[in-house]
């Protein structure tokens, strides 16, 4: 197997790419399958649902919610391969416990517990291995989580890449609470709670060499406590998904697909920094489908957006909230954008993360 | 095809070979090959495709480009045919 | 970005298309030649608000859509080689060739890297000098100079790990094509306007007396496409068929010369397979003699390898514009960006991804073409 990962960091690395359209019935894995779009979610239903299938896992959430011992149950496991482990805005150890945290807060639960399980390659330096953990240590501080448990692993030399984590994360969903993306309605306002793509170029812009002024760090934050502050307005909150992998436009397809409603945004109306839509016009990506680690989006009855969205602005990880859009029975299981210029196209799920368009 | 973007020449390496410059896109900065540019300078814009400055911007053309199209529709309701004066603004333009 | 943003204007798009509806008394068929600018046009939804006499033909500007199927095949065969770094535009790796693409190669083992810049599959070549690294040189003349530079660089410093693998290709030859093809409906053309800033003008003028078709040198955004539209349905209402240069912000008639010249010194015009088109006569560009041990086709010796297209695939009419992407009957059923046929679907340039992607929703309605019932719900 070529190393995919050599520091040869000049090109353009594709390592976290994924091919949107590669070939049908493809006999090995490829980057696809992990860029959390078709390619991810044909993976899930061709092999594991059919091997270990269930009612609770066909819900699709970002966590499960289980019924155990009278109360519900918020449970979710992630794992976190980002490469460079550190880049502007933050690091590996930050995303293990903020992904996880934000999974959990997805269905409207608060955080308490996490495991980590570190997957360490021979030869990695420990004071890597040493920066890595302090980081997750002050994010779960941050996030007012507990690592409970743990567990190491060691790989040969040139069988790993440098360091992976995979946390799982568990916390309790309050009473009447409700939220999955089966929920959105026509008339729901769509809420996203600040500027997008920041994660992902910063990210980008240390594998391809560019620079930027002020401004371009990752978002990775934890959301659940915003996610509460919102639910103290109203706990008839519809969706909440956290645009991680794929970007707003595979978080707002999968909630079009998975409710049988059309999504309608604004183009103008989304919060895209300057820099980072220089960023995408430079390397001809679409901002909507690039990664965050630090935004939600949610779906919420008209009647409640307004309180709902002065809640998130007086929150510091919602200060930049913003309606995008609307939930509308039109085009069910489909997101259009209405553009700048008054046309419309379609906002499709994209196939796994993007490549860049060079020509 | 061609995605290529236009940015500010910040700094030139005039000692890089081949020539290389720093160039500013909004914020967002990335080395490109001036090459095919050689006289250009700090400050000017380019135009940048897979890393190569091809071809200077001018930015008096964007102005006028713009001046002129914020004048239709109006040109017509003041100045009568909005094509004549159109044509006699943009006649520097043609290429035969 | 500056001098996008300004581009990019509702008030004066609304401004340039009263403008365009005011003129146009009669249907019109454009091409825009460039895929970028097909990609700008479908993304911004500009085709729905022209009005109805002008029609846009979305032309075979896409270097990813037109490199043919057996420099794929040679592409996966010298990408699958233990000692071969092969370096590509990111574009190029979801291609499929006749039976896998070089993501799969990349699978498989092969070290297959996407580049930003051909001067970083140069660095590559340095930093590497025990293993051979191949730089997947297609593109027109925007790219060219790009590709001419990396290989002219590797001779001057002797880097002989580095070699191209070339599939350049020349806009004003498949001009001349659809011009010629028995069927052709193009009326005018929005020339590609980077092309231009390399090459200049001076190419088009014949081309436009010959087949009495305005040619407008036409830019990438909402409000070049608009103006260049404006200034080709003029000169078509008027009877004239003439150059003009609607982007003239980036665009000298005399192009970029230094560029012309490193592009002359190190390539030479040869016939080229077009995917979907077919051959046309010196449409390409190949190394000269002088940069022949550049050339990896003869390097790793796979000059024999020959592949046909598959049958069912339209690509080659949707890229001479003889027929909408959805006109085909494999649109959005057989072929889609995650299955496609043919290299119009691969890249999000191509005509029929960005018809499917963007438009996916109305084109069915209109063309009658067999999209599954869930994908061809309109809006409302």
């Amino acid at each position: 197997m070529a190393d995919l990962f050599t520091p040869d960091a000049a090109p353009v690395d594709p390592a976290n790419w994924t091919c949107p359209a590669p070939l049908r019935d493809q006999p090995v894995v490829v980057l696809g399958h992990g860029g959390g779009g078709a390619l991810s979610a044909e993976l899930v239903e061709q092999v594991f649902a059919p091997a270990y299938g269930n009612a609770t896992l066909a819900a699709l959430t970002d966590s499960a919610v289980l019924h155990l011992g009278g109360a519900r149950l918020a449970f979710s496991t992630d794992s976190y391969v980002v490469r460079p482990l550190f880049f502007p805005g933050g690091s590996l150890g930050d995303l293990a416990v903020n992904g996880t945290v934000n999974d959990l807060a997805m269905s409207g639960a608060r955080p308490a517990f996490l495991s980590t399980a570190f997957i360490l390659e021979e030869g990695v330096e420990l004071a890597v291995v040493d920066r890595v953990a302090r980081a997750l240590g002050a994010a779960a501080e941050a996030a007012g989580v507990t690592v409970a448990t743990g567990d190491t692993k060691v790989v040969e030399s040139g069988h790993g890449d440098g360091v992976y984590v995979t946390t799982a994360g568990v916390g309790l969903v309050p009473e009447g609470v409700d939220i999955r993306p089966q929920r959105a309605r026509p008339g729901d306002a769509v809420i996203v709670s600040g500027p997008i793509g920041l994660h992902g170029v910063a990210v980008l812009s240390v594998r391809e060499g560019l620079e930027f002024g002020v401004g371009i760090t990752s978002d990775t934050a934890p959301l659940a406590d915003l996610v509460a502050a919102m639910l103290a307005v109203t706990r008839d909150i519809h969706v909440l998904r956290d645009p991680t992998r794929g970007g707003l436009g595979a978080s707002l397809n999968e909630i079009a697909r998975a409710s049988g409603t059309g999504v309608l945004l604004r183009e103008r109306a989304l919060p895209v920094p300057e820099e980072v839509a220089n960023a995408c016009g430079f390397l001809g990506l679409d901002p909507l489908y690039v990664a965050n680690e630090g935004r939600l989006v949610a779906f919420v009855p008209p009647q409640h957006a307004e309180a709902v969205l002065a809640a998130m602005r007086a929150h510091p990880q919602g200060a930049g909230a913003t309606l995008i859009g609307e939930c509308v029975a039109d085009h069910p299981g489909m997101v259009v954008v209405a553009t700048g210029l008054g046309g419309t196209r379609v906002l499709d799920l994209p196939l796994g993360e993007q490549l860049p368009r060079i020509c | 095809m061609c995605l290529a973007v236009p940015g500010k020449v910040v700094s030139i390496d005039h000692r890089a070979d081949p020539l290389t410059g720093l160039i500013d896109f909004g914020g967002v900065r990335k080395q490109a090959c001036l090459e095919y540019l050689p006289d250009v300078r700090v400050g000017e814009y380019v135009i940048v495709h897979v890393g190569f400055a091809l071809q200077r911007l001018d930015e008096q053309s964007a102005r006028a480009s713009l001046e002129l199209f914020g004048q239709l529709g109006l040109l017509e309701e003041e100045f009568g045919d909005a094509w004549e004066q159109a044509e006699r603004q943009e006649s520097g333009s043609e290429v035969r | 970005m500056k001098y996008i943003d300004e581009f990019n204007d509702p008030e004066l798009a609304r401004r340039l298309l009263d403008e365009i509806r005011a003129t146009a008394t009669r249907p019109w068929a454009l091409m825009e030649v460039c895929g970028g600018q097909t990609h700008s046009i479908i993304r911004h939804g500009i085709d729905q608000l022209l009005p109805e006499q002008v029609e846009l033909i979305h032309g075979p500007g896409c270097p990813v859509c037109v490199t043919p199927l057996d420099v794929i095949d040679k592409a996966l065969a010298i990408a699958a080689r233990p000692d071969v770094i092969f370096c590509s535009f990111g574009d190029m790796l979801r291609v499929p060739g006749t039976d896998r693409d070089l993501f799969r190669v990349k699978g498989e083992g092969g070290d297959v890297r996407v580049v930003y810049s051909p001067l970083d599959a140069l660095d590559l070549a340095r930093k590497h000098p025990g293993r051979q690294v191949v730089f997947f040189a297609i593109g027109f003349e925007t790219t060219a100079p790009a590709n001419a530079m990396a290989v002219h660089q590797a001779r001057r410093l002797g880097v002989d790990n580095f070699s191209l693998l070339v599939s350049h290709v020349r806009v004003p030859p498949a001009i001349e094509a659809i011009m010629t093809a028995p069927a052709c409906r193009v009326q005018g053309f929005l020339a590609a306007g980077h092309v231009c800033s390399v090459m200049g003008t001076a190419e088009y003028p014949d081309l436009a007396e010959k087949h009495r078709v305005p040619v407008v040198v036409t830019g990438f955004e909402p409000l070049d496409i608009l103006e260049g539209i404006r200034r080709a349905v003029h000169q078509l209402e008027r009877g004239e068929h003439r150059v003009e240069n609607a982007y003239t912000r980036a665009v000298r008639d005399q192009g970029n010369p230094a560029a012309v010249r490193m592009i002359e010194e190190v390539f030479e015009v040869t016939d080229r397979n077009w995917r979907g088109i077919g051959r046309i006569p010196a449409s390409g560009w190949r190394l000269t003699d002088a940069f022949r041990a550049y050339d990896a086709e003869h390097r790793f010796d796979v000059t024999g390898i020959r592949t046909e297209e598959p049958a069912v695939c339209r690509a080659g009419e949707v890229l001479q514009g003889l027929i909408k992407p959805t006109e085909c009957g494999a649109f959005g059923t057989s072929c889609t960006p995650r299955t496609p046929l043919g290299a119009t679907m691969v890249s999000s340039e191509g005509a029929c991804a960005a018809y499917y992607l963007y438009r996916r929703m109305n084109a069915p309605a209109a063309q009658g073409s067999r999209i599954p019932q869930e994908e061809m719900n309109p809006v409302g």
